[in-house]
């Protein structure tokens, strides 16, 4: 649906009488499958905009070509832009409108004739739960209606993509919520959906595949199972009396699926292993045969923190 | 035709946000008023006006003018807030054509202008100006091109500029000596040889001249079809110039 080839942007910035050159994204290679949600996982400043931005034609990109829904983003960005749609991440609509005014105008932006712009804003409303307030100023919405109406904005068109830029920054645990089924909906009517964000937990449990932006680049993609494995598999925790623990792990270091085990001080095991699911049956299987009783027994899976950590030496927390 | 639709979309979306607040229309032409109702007696004498209809002739195209100027050149500082808003990103996101865009908000510009004319018009017809209506319907055509002009040089300013601390005083340098240098208050046939040769180069100036020319039911004269056609010349320019601001990246 989308492949990037080396796309790059840097922006002249003047501070005094210096100008300044920001590499704000150095080369991204991407490619979105058609139908999935894709995050674009980052801190601030990592060039997640910059990127979005490049391909929804809205700035140029200084070098590097880009495929979108089956148009080139240089030789023809007028298609790019009838089958896009693009959320940005500040907000879009006018005070003085009402949410479906905003919606009939934009899909009549689009070419879309004024009785079906009509229906589709109505719809749109319904299907977003905006019905009520639908004749309302936008400057009256909270945060979360208005951010509502903005995606409604952004997919009045159906177009085959969607950028969403950090469509839940602002929002209370509960309109987050809400707004990943409705992303998720999106993605099940057959819409290619790509966010971007800097929460781990949004990045992980709504993406379906995620790239990991840092400082223009992106340094990891994949699922975000698939990223975390590659850190070091998952970390079996088996709590043992002490007395019991050089026994248990002479039971356990022959198996073929521990990769690595140590032995706490305090009695206990930490088993390195590739898929914790499947391994601990095997740990409870394999202790019970050897006549241990075990205290406890815990899986700890590497987070997309412990990823990030690894590819750029920083924690995205504390960034 | 496309382009037509999608200008017409964007005016009829800006005539709408304007008739929800149509207060700044007055707003816009207190002023004027103000002068037409409290400077202008004191021209007939100052003039050498035989009558007070007579000096009206020669004050109030000037003074639309200057209305058209103004009006247009501060247009900018919506756009910017338009800007801020996301609105501008969200509409360059889509295929409307970027010209449409520009046009359609230089139109409401245009359309809220001309309803000031009128509204300067009429009320100059009470204190006894007389124009032709053939005339008063070219003058306003003349002023029509300049409040295009200067709204679409004013919101290309603004795409470039991006916000209203740089655009304030820009606008405010630009309009000044335009102003003065036009003869738009006063005729520029008492000023001096050398303040006389440097209004020849303001295109404002010939479309003083040539306001002037038709209020006074010249329609004949030189100065109407050069005014206009150096004001039409202009606002092409301009609206071609701005509309490229449109399609080029903003932020
Ligand atoms: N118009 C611009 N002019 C100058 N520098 C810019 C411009 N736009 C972005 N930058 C710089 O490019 C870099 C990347 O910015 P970008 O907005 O893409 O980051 P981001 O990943 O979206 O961050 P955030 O999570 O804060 O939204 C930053 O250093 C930013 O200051
Ligand atoms: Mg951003």
């Amino acid at each position: 649906m989308i492949e990037t080839r080396g796309l790059r942007k840097s922006f002249r910035s003047r501070a005094g009488r210096e100008t300044k050159t920001v590499d704000a994204v150095r080369g991204v290679n991407l490619q979105v499958a058609e139908g999935e949600i894709f995050g674009f996982l980052g801190p601030n400043g990592a060039g997640k905009t910059t990127t979005l931005r490049m391909l929804a034609t809205l700035i140029e990109p200084d070098g590097g070509e880009a495929t979108i829904a089956g148009a080139d983003l240089r030789k023809d960005p007028a298609e790019v832009r009838r089958r896009i749609g693009y959320v940005p991440q500040g907000g879009s609509t006018w005070d003085e409108s009402t949410a479906r005014e905003e919606l009939v105008l934009h899909a009549r932006m689009y070419g879309i004739g004024k009785a079906d712009a009509q229906q589709r804003a109505a719809r749109a409303l319904a299907a977003f739960q905006l019905t009520e307030y639908a004749d309302r100023k936008c400057k009256t919405y909270s945060g979360g209606q208005r951010r509502r109406v903005e995606i409604a904005l952004g997919i009045i068109h159906e177009p085959k993509i969607v950028f969403l830029d950090e469509p839940t920054t602002g929002l209370d645990p509960q309109s987050r919520a809400h707004m990943w089924d409705e992303i998720r909906r999106l993605r099940n009517d057959g819409m290619t959906v790509f966010i971007t964000t800097h929460y781990l937990d949004e990045a992980d449990a709504l993406c379906d595949r995620i790239a990991i932006m840092d400082n223009g680049e992106v340094v990891a993609e994949g699922t975000p199972a698939e990223l975390k494995r590659e850190i070091s598999g998952d970390v079996v925790l088996v709590g043992l009396d002490l007395a019991a623990t050089p026994q248990a792990a002479q039971a356990l270091d022959g198996e073929a699926y521990v990769n690595k085990l140590e032995t706490a001080d305090e009695g206990g095991l930490r088993l390195y292993v590739d898929e914790g699911a499947t391994a601990i049956p095997q740990v409870l299987r394999r202790l019970d045969h050897a006549g241990l009783e075990l205290r406890s027994i815990e899986l700890h899976r590497p987070s997309l923190d412990d990823v990030f950590l690894t590819k750029t030496g920083r924690s995205l927390r504390e960034s | 035709m496309k382009f037509a639709r999608d200008t017409w979309l964007i005016f009829q979306r800006q005539i709408q946000l304007l008739l929800r607040n149509p207060v700044w229309v007055f707003v816009g032409v207190f002023q004027p008023v103000m002068y037409l109702l409290l400077f202008a007696p004191l021209l007939k004498p100052a003039l050498n006006a035989p009558t007070q209809a007579a000096a009206y002739k020669i004050f109030v195209p000037g003074l639309l003018v200057l209305l058209a100027i103004f009006g247009g050149l501060f247009q900018g500082f919506g756009l910017i807030a338009e800007l801020r808003a996301g609105v501008i990103e969200r509409s360059r996101v889509t295929p409307i054509s970027r010209l449409a865009l520009l046009l359609g908000r230089s139109l409401r510009d245009v359309v809220s202008l001309i309803v000031q004319a009128v509204i300067i018009t009429l009320l100059a017809l009470l204190f006894d100006l007389r124009v032709f209506i053939g005339d008063l319907l070219l003058a306003y055509l003349m002023l029509a091109l300049i409040a295009l002009m200067t709204s679409a040089v004013s919101y290309g300013v603004a795409l470039k500029v991006k916000s209203e601390d740089a655009l304030a005083p820009l606008m405010n340098t630009v309009a000044q000596p335009v102003l003065l240098l036009s003869g738009i208050l006063l005729p520029l046939t008492f000023a001096p040889g050398w303040l006389q040769g440097i209004a020849d180069w303001n295109p404002f100036s010939w479309a003083v001249d040539g306001t002037r020319a038709l209020f006074a039911g010249d329609l004949g004269s030189d100065k109407v079809w050069q005014g206009l056609t150096i004001t039409a010349v202009l606002a092409a320019l301009g609206v071609f110039w701005a509309a490229r601001q449109f399609a080029r990246s903003v932020r």
